[in-house]
């Protein structure tokens, strides 16, 4: 066969995701970037404003308030659910007894579908009859309205995301059993410890796989979604859990404003952007690459 | 792989890709029976046995006559959905959308004016309670028609009423009344935790709608008014009860509440001596707690107002048929049969509501599932029965005033300078959709 009629065969395999990536993905994102310098509530042709959209986000008191949440959860939620998914993999790489069977266990709950796992939290963080307010009491410790006071709200949606660590755990197993043990070997013969072993050997062999779960963790934080809308309606209270996509879903599809809403799209991938640059960046000089 | 095989796969990927764009295009609206029926497509939200009674309707009227074949689905986010199909060009015959959706719908030029079909079916405004008739029509056109609607009243728990409250002739009339009520009949533990709060005006139905109670509104002529003197009222009121309860003690006590549609539900776990509620709200009771012995009262009324007694907030759904909808007359030759006042209270009367229609007969009242439906039936038919406010914001303005209580309830703010920001914001919002929606 000669060389064009091989390409053809190939781009004739190909046709089906170069389809449905041009129609469901690439020109979406052409037009929400044009929609975004215009008026456009969906049902009406759009209407060229130029950079009014932007310019509105910039005094938008609720936008900024989104942005705030967003950004207070990410930095919260990412770096404990890093720390929590390592520990997690470390305990899963230790050669105990039915490991397999624990492995399943843990990774289970990263299965359970956002809404119902919101309706289970909702029970969990009740105020009155919830399962860790009862413990808590129990020992003496404050039982705090974990989904009514705009103090806690935020904190609570932060301790659940440990809860679906599950992928990433996988992915930091994978990464554990990758180390050498030759490494560990050599670091015992210099006479280190556990803890000497784990930050001078395994943290530095996996900090590409952490560098990758961070990052993806930071996107997903930033674009949380389900959780919230589904325990906290509206962002209730007083916005203290109001999400940059919940804002951005309204104003889409409650307020009709799809242009704005675009706008929000475009201002989130670019700040979502810089976020992983920043991290790329400053991870440089800390991420070890075997081979160089 | 040898290349006669690969190109065989690849002829098969592309004409399974053409089939599946081909039975995806096939449009939703114009699709024929076998037996030549017109299909007539009808999106609705409900589920469960607010379905099953529409599904009584909708079988009814398809056997009624052999022309049209009304399909009913159910939907979930019926209204995004209805939204982008008909954006797409291909919406539903019919779409079961909620009446506080009407004015942005229209607004947005996404709906078929019916005043020519219901003018020509007999259907007119001395057809249905004022109230709802105001609902469904903006700006001179009628848009819309009811399939189940609501209006809210009090409900009590009889069982934690001392007897001077114990009836709905012994209930409190007035709004001093009804304070000296809260003070009896709530209760603390033994830890000075509340056990029983007597009414939590942000709990139950209509919760974002106070200033109506007090003559106040969310309008002023053509201009969004949120701050009045009689919404400031309206809104302190509102926050009373936190300051009455204590601010933390009101939080803790509202974060043990559970979901609408589960014996903890408030009111039915015996958390809430009353609650405002609509029809419906029986179902519930029969449901998750039958053992409740209840009745139901008109909400009270501020002192020295007697003209603003009645006070009640409408519930909507209708029936609405979208602009581009292929079988329009068609669609609404099931209006009409809903309409109808046998069909109308059979389904009124599975939903557990009031009927929309101004002629009510005496087997609906009589036989109905919710013992207390008169009173559901005399408020909707008050002056003082109001639903949304009929600009295309009312989203943004329920978002905003839910805000400001919540400012006020647990942020500390003073209700005038919540009122005051919900305000601004919501001048900024209407004059952003007067000049690129309204004028555009």
């Amino acid at each position: 066969m000669n060389t064009r009629r091989e390409q053809l065969v190939g781009v004739l395999f190909a046709l089906p995701w170069i389809l449905g990536f041009t129609i469901f993905l690439a020109y979406p994102l052409v037009t929400s970037f044009y929609y975004s310098f215009t008026s456009f509530s969906v049902l009406r042709p759009p209407h060229w404003i130029g950079t009014s959209n932007y310019r509105e986000l910039i005094k938008d008191d609720v936008f900024h308030q989104s942005l705030k949440n967003t950004l207070t959860y990410a930095a919260a939620s990412v770096p404990l659910a890093t720390v929590f998914a390592i520990l997690l993999a470390m305990l899963l790489n230790t050669k105990a007894k039915g490991m397999a069977f624990y492995r399943t266990i843990f990774y289970i709950p990263s299965l359970v579908p956002m809404v119902a796992l919101g309706v289970l939290w909702l029970w969990i963080f009740n105020g009155h009859y919830g399962l860790l307010n009862e413990g808590l009491g129990k020992v003496g410790l404050p039982t705090p309205p974990w989904l009514t006071d705009p103090a806690w709200t935020k904190w609570t949606l932060v301790l659940i995301s440990v809860w679906g660590t599950g992928n990433a755990m996988v992915i930091y197993l994978a990464g554990l059993q990758d180390v050498p043990q030759s490494l560990y070997e050599a670091a015992e013969i210099d006479g280190a410890k556990a803890i000497g072993k784990t930050w001078h050997v395994t943290i530095p062999m996996i900090s590409p796989v952490i560098l990758f779960n961070v990052i993806m963790g930071l996107i997903g934080a930033m674009q949380t979604f389900a959780l919230p809308y589904v325990m906290f309606p509206g962002g209730q209270p007083a916005r203290s859990t109001y999400f940059f996509s919940m804002y951005l879903y309204d104003t889409a599809f409650q307020f009709q404003r799809m242009g704005y809403a675009s706008a929000m799209g475009w201002v989130m991938f670019a700040i979502t952007l810089s976020l992983t640059l920043i991290a790329l960046k400053l991870s440089s000089k800390h991420v070890h690459y075997e081979g160089g | 792989m040898n290349t006669a095989v690969a190109q065989r796969l690849a002829a098969l990927a592309i004409v399974t890709a053409g089939l599946f764009a081909w039975v995806g295009s096939e449009r939703a609206a114009s699709r024929q029976t076998g037996s030549q029926r017109v299909v007539v497509t009808y999106w609705e939200k409900w589920t469960g046995d607010e379905m099953q009674a529409m599904k009584h309707i909708v079988d009814s009227f398809n056997a009624s006559q052999s022309r049209i074949e009304v399909r009913y689905l159910s939907i979930s986010g019926i209204a995004d959905k209805t939204l982008l199909a008909t954006s797409g060009g291909n919406p539903p015959d019919l779409a079961g959308l909620w009446g506080d959706q009407v004015v942005q719908f229209a607004d947005a030029g996404a709906l078929a004016p019916l005043d020519d079909l219901a003018s020509k079916a007999g259907l007119s405004e001395s057809t249905y309670k004022p109230a709802y008739w105001n609902e469904m029509t903006y700006k001179g056109h009628l848009y819309a028609f009811p399939s189940s609607p609501g209006t809210s009243a009090l409900y009590v728990n009889r069982a934690l009423m001392p007897p001077e409250y114990n009836s709905a002739e012994k209930f409190p009339k007035t709004l001093s009344e009804f304070e000296k009520f809260i003070s009896k009949v709530s209760k603390k533990n033994n830890s000075g935790g509340l056990e029983t709060a007597a009414f939590m005006p942000r709990d139950g139905f209509g919760s974002g709608s106070w200033p109506y109670l007090f003559g106040g509104d969310f309008q002023n002529g053509n201009e969004i008014e949120v701050n009045s003197a009689t919404d400031l009222k309206a809104w302190e009121w509102v926050h009373s009860f936190a300051k009455r309860f204590g601010v933390r003690e009101t939080q803790s006590f509202r974060s043990g509440f559970g979901n609408y549609s589960s014996p903890q539900n408030p009111f039915l776990s015996g958390k809430l001596a009353t609650m405002m509620d609509g029809p419906w709200f029986s179902n519930y009771i029969r449901l998750y707690n039958p053992k409740t012995d209840w009745f139901v009262v008109p909400f009270p009324y501020p002192d020295g107002h007697p003209e603003l007694a009645g006070y009640t907030v409408l519930n909507l759904n209708t029936l609405m048929i979208p602009k581009g909808a292929k079988h329009k007359s068609e669609a609404f030759e099931f209006i009409r049969y809903v309409q109808r006042q046998d069909n109308m209270e059979r389904l009124c009367t599975e939903q557990f509501c009031n009927s929309p229609l101004s002629k009510v007969s005496e087997k609906f009242l009589n036989t109905h599932p919710n013992k207390a439906i008169r009173v559901f039936d005399e408020l909707a038919r008050s002056p003082r029965a109001r639903g949304p406010v009929q600009v295309g914001i009312w989203n943004q303005i329920s978002q905003e005033m839910g805000n400001a209580v919540d400012l006020m309830d647990v942020g500390g703010v003073e209700p005038k300078v919540a009122l005051d920001k919900a305000q601004e914001r919501l001048e900024d919002e209407w004059s952003k959709y007067r000049e690129q929606v309204l004028n555009q």
